[in-house]
């Protein structure tokens, strides 16, 4: 994955980049964000949420933002179930659990992708190529998948 | 073996002499730790230890004889009679898998392997693995070589860890302790490397550990403490946020497969940690890529508004979720971690067990010896560059010791962070002192200069090292001497502990004669021996729950009870039926389907693990369902005593434990010499009359006494009358036993 051609592109990228696309996901991080909006609804909130939109969309490249898809993809299908199972009950709970935990799982695991593969973060990551990392995501999702499918019954 | 580790510091050069050195180190190492553990089986034979091994080798051999799908389901009809257990489901399986797995392994190797021996040599041979993995996880922690190598001598011979893994002692913590280091050691990897596949690792080592031991909570607490402690200081990182996501991920679902865990990890408050902290994770990161885009003001604004609403929409759900009993609250296992009075209040029966009681201290340096005194110092080092495995060590240790403190069996988990902290104070001594080279004073001065200035931000400035150097031989000869002794004398400590202490099966006794041969009492296979061979397939055996699990490992009866003690009203109904009278226990049980009772008496011998000692732990527990029926005071004296000879109270003689224990003793004594040894008093010349049960087998040494209950009297009478019949006594006298009553006390 953001293979040499993205990274030249994103050399100067500054190092925080997706904010929109987190802000959606797991139910605990998404009510934060409008709670604010919500009591104070001045400018400076929108003007907030509107550079860093700006921020996203003038400085992410285009693999990340890909990745970023697949992110919102996920979170939408997560809280969906979570939706259902407070809405319809949790009757098989093994595969509501199973299907929110690969959910759960693999969005975590993207995101160790996007943070491995931005080139911000390099510093930190000596040992991590963009191939390593993608290798190891993929071997993660693959043991994810296993466990989801061994236990849903 | 020490003098061997020191060897490896001393400067001896060339990369490939030295790994050379390294693995045949470890090598020998991992033969020693082999090695101490072997004491049992050269003194007595291969077998297995104590009571818990004894379901953990009837489950291999019924995994090994049916395969494992057999295994997963099984429903075990021999044990908890009449209500059977459903084994499968509420085990650990990774010991019985993983002998399974050794065993086939061999067999498709040709190599004709019992699998009693696998059994009783895993433990030792996976302490071998152990010493590497603390080789491995003390070289996360530090540069120095030597540190460990000293790690792994002590993980291998330290009694705190031999107690639970000799030859023979086929339990959960025999693989569990190398599956805990190891996981650690693969933690601190994946959060060195911010690698998602450490991170894969570590979660299915986890899940092995989960597979395997009821201890895996430990870890579920650990890990996130670890986390919240390195984000309380600031120290959030990028990999940290991939190395705690992704165990945790993968690692509760890895958890989630084994059938006894099931939901647990999302529905016991022991597992919220955990949880929580991988929401909170999940915020920090997501802060911590707004934060750029933002000006600081807004930013911590921004920051407050959601660290607050975050956490408290979090705990609100959390108390909401407990309150509607979605989730469950801290088990009571759990409290007794926090209240050491709490189980003997609330749970009698986790109380009766020897070893969840609180450590005496002692005991700690029995166990570890002069680890214990070396273990503060290598805490203290890590504080010197704390990085973030450091505070790992910090916290592991902090926590480690707590509960070690608490309950005795918790000593193990201790156990592998004070090797790794004292190898590592170890080392830095002889790093120090053992060094040849005479420091130059130039460079000394240089170094007083620098160490003025503070070059590490990290660490604690107090513990910053001042880089000064040793020159006398004759300091560095002392403390290097010193220190050797007392690698020495640690080892001969060990060697001593684990041949005195730590290698006696307990199902095999030894004792001295008096010319100082050794005797063996082996009391307790002869009687298992006695009713497989005597009684009927099914026959069902009443006996206290200690051995539950040896009466159904080695005579291979159904049993009652056993030590899985997952139904206390039954184990109750058990103590009811000891310690109530004869008219109360028989219809006790005849409704049990009661062939045989089993008790385990060693007035005769000196034994005192015997049942009479263990009786008030019956009482206490039926009391616990029947505090009408049963009462503890009323087998005290008026004085409080608890006796058993001519003073002991009424409830005391006629209990049925009383009986079956001092039936027919006093007939091995001249008149008025009738001794009981474990408690010294001297016993009625008169015994105790059973009229419902009769003695079916003692013992050699009387260890263990069965009865067999009576059937029902033939000619219709009552079994009191009946038995009084037989010993030719007039009806009147008997005839005061007529339908079944309540002791009057």
């Amino acid at each position: 994955m953001a293979p040499k051609k993205n990274a030249r592109e994103s050399a100067n990228a500054a190092p925080a980049v997706a904010a929109p696309a987190l802000a959606e996901p797991a139910p605990v991080v998404k009510p934060a964000p409008t709670k604010p909006k919500a009591s104070e609804a001045s400018t400076p909130w929108d003007k907030v949420l509107i550079n860093l939109y700006n921020h996203y969309i003038d400085e992410t490249p285009q693999r990340t933002k890909l990745l970023d898809v697949f992110l919102v993809f996920l979170a939408a299908v997560g809280a969906l179930q979570f939706l259902y199972c407070i809405l319809a009950g949790n009757y098989p709970f093994n595969a509501f659990l199973s299907g929110f935990g690969a959910t759960v799982g693999q969005f975590v695991l993207t995101i160790s992708l996007r943070i491995q593969t931005t080139e911000a973060n390099k510093s930190e990551f000596p040992q991590v190529s963009p191939e390593r990392s993608f290798a190891d995501f993929i071997v993660c999702s693959l043991i994810l998948h296993f466990f989801c499918i061994n236990f849903i019954n | 073996m020490a003098v061997a580790t020191q060897g490896a510091s001393s400067g001896i050069n060339g990369q490939n002499t030295r790994t050379l050195l390294r693995v045949s180190i470890l090598f020998l190492i991992a033969a020693a730790a082999v090695a101490s553990r072997l004491f049992s089986v050269i003194r007595f034979e291969s077998i297995i230890h104590e009571f818990d091994p004894w379901f953990n080798f009837r489950a291999t051999k019924y995994l090994v004889a049916n395969g494992f799908y057999k295994f997963w389901d099984w429903f075990d009809d021999r044990t908890w009679h009449p209500l059977g257990r459903v084994t499968g489901g509420t085990l650990y399986p990774g010991l019985m898998v993983t002998s399974g797995v050794i065993y086939h392994a061999l067999r498709a190797l040709t190599v004709p392997v019992d699998i009693r021996n696998i059994c009783v040599l895993l433990a030792p041979a996976f302490s071998g693995l152990t010493a590497y993995a603390a080789y491995l996880l003390t070289n996360e922690m530090t540069t120095s070589s030597s540190a460990g190598l000293l790690a792994a001598a002590f993980m291998g011979i330290t009694p705190g860890y031999i107690s639970r893994s000799v030859a023979g002692s086929y339990d959960n913590e025999a693989i569990a302790i190398f599956l805990l280091v190891f996981t650690f050691y693969l933690w601190i990897k994946a959060l060195k490397l911010g690698s998602m596949l450490w991170g894969a690792l570590c979660a299915l080592f986890y899940g092995y550990m989960v597979a395997s031991w009821g201890g895996y909570a430990f870890i579920t607490c650990i890990l996130p403490l670890h986390a919240f402690v390195l984000i309380g200081m600031g120290r959030f990182s990028n990999r940290l946020y991939v190395s705690y996501t992704t165990w945790y991920a993968l690692g509760t679902l890895a958890s989630m497969q084994i059938p006894f865990v099931g939901f647990l990890p999302v529905k016991t408050s022991e597992h919220m940690p955990a949880l929580g902290i991988f929401g909170f994770v999940q915020l920090v990161g997501f802060l911590q890529y707004v934060r750029s885009s933002m000006s600081a003001k807004q930013f911590k604004t921004f920051v407050i508004t959601v660290i607050v609403g975050a956490v408290g929409i979090g705990l609100a759900g959390l108390v909401g979720l407990t309150s509607l009993g979605y989730i469950a609250p801290w088990s009571g296992r759990f409290y007794s971690l926090w209240d050491t009075g709490y189980a003997k209040i609330h749970i009698p029966i986790i109380a009766s067990v020897s070893e969840h009681q609180p450590t005496a201290w002692p005991a700690f340096f029995f166990d570890l010896n002069m680890l214990i005194w070396l273990f503060p110092a290598g805490v203290y080092l890590c504080f010197q560059d704390l990085r973030d495995e450091h505070v790992f060590v910090v916290v592991y240790a902090l926590f480690g010791s707590y509960f070690a403190g608490v309950m005795v069996r918790l000593m193990l988990t201790l156990t592998p962070i004070v090797c790794v902290a004292a190898a590592m104070a170890a080392s830095q001594i002889l790093d120090t002192y053992l060094s040849a080279k005479k420091p130059n004073v130039e460079e000394v001065a240089d170094a007083g200069s620098t160490d003025a200035k503070p070059v590490k931000t990290s660490g604690l400035r107090v513990a910053s090292k001042p880089a000064v150097g040793i020159f006398t031989f004759v300091s560095k000869a002392l403390v290097v001497g010193g220190m050797a002794v007392y690698l020495l004398l640690f080892v001969s400590h060990c060697t001593w502990v684990t041949s005195n202490a730590y290698s006696s099966p307990s199902v095999v006794l030894a004792s001295r004669m008096p010319d100082g041969s050794q005797h063996i009492i082996d009391d307790y296979r002869e009687a298992y021996q006695w009713l497989r061979q005597n009684t009927k397939e099914d026959a069902k055996i009443m006996s206290w729950w200690d051995y539950g699990y040896q009466i159904g490992g080695m005579a291979d009866r159904p049993t009652l009870v056993d030590n899985n003690t997952w139904n206390n009203t039954h184990i109750a109904t058990v103590g009811k039926a000891m310690s109530s009278s004869e008219e109360v226990s028989y219809p006790i049980m005849r409704q049990h389907e009661v062939d045989y009772v089993l008790v385990v008496f060693g007035g005769l011998l000196g034994y005192s693990g015997d049942d009479i000692n263990k009786f008030l732990w019956m009482v206490r527990i039926a009391e616990g369902i029947w505090p009408e029926e049963v009462k503890e005071r009323n087998f005290f004296t008026s004085r409080g005593e608890y006796r058993v000879d001519a003073e002991a109270t009424d409830t005391m003689k006629n209990s049925l434990m009383y009986k079956m224990s001092y039936y027919n003793y006093h007939s091995l004594f001249p008149a008025g010499q009738t001794v009981d040894r474990v408690r010294g008093s001297r016993l009625p010349d008169q015994g105790p009359v059973l009229n419902t049960i009769e003695e079916a087998y003692t013992t050699e040494n009387w260890i263990i006494r069965i009865y067999k209950v009576k059937d029902l009297d033939n000619v219709g009478r009552d079994l009191f009358s009946a038995a009084s019949f037989d010993r030719g006594q007039k009806k009147k006298s008997s005839k005061k036993k007529g339908p079944r009553v309540l002791r009057v006390d």
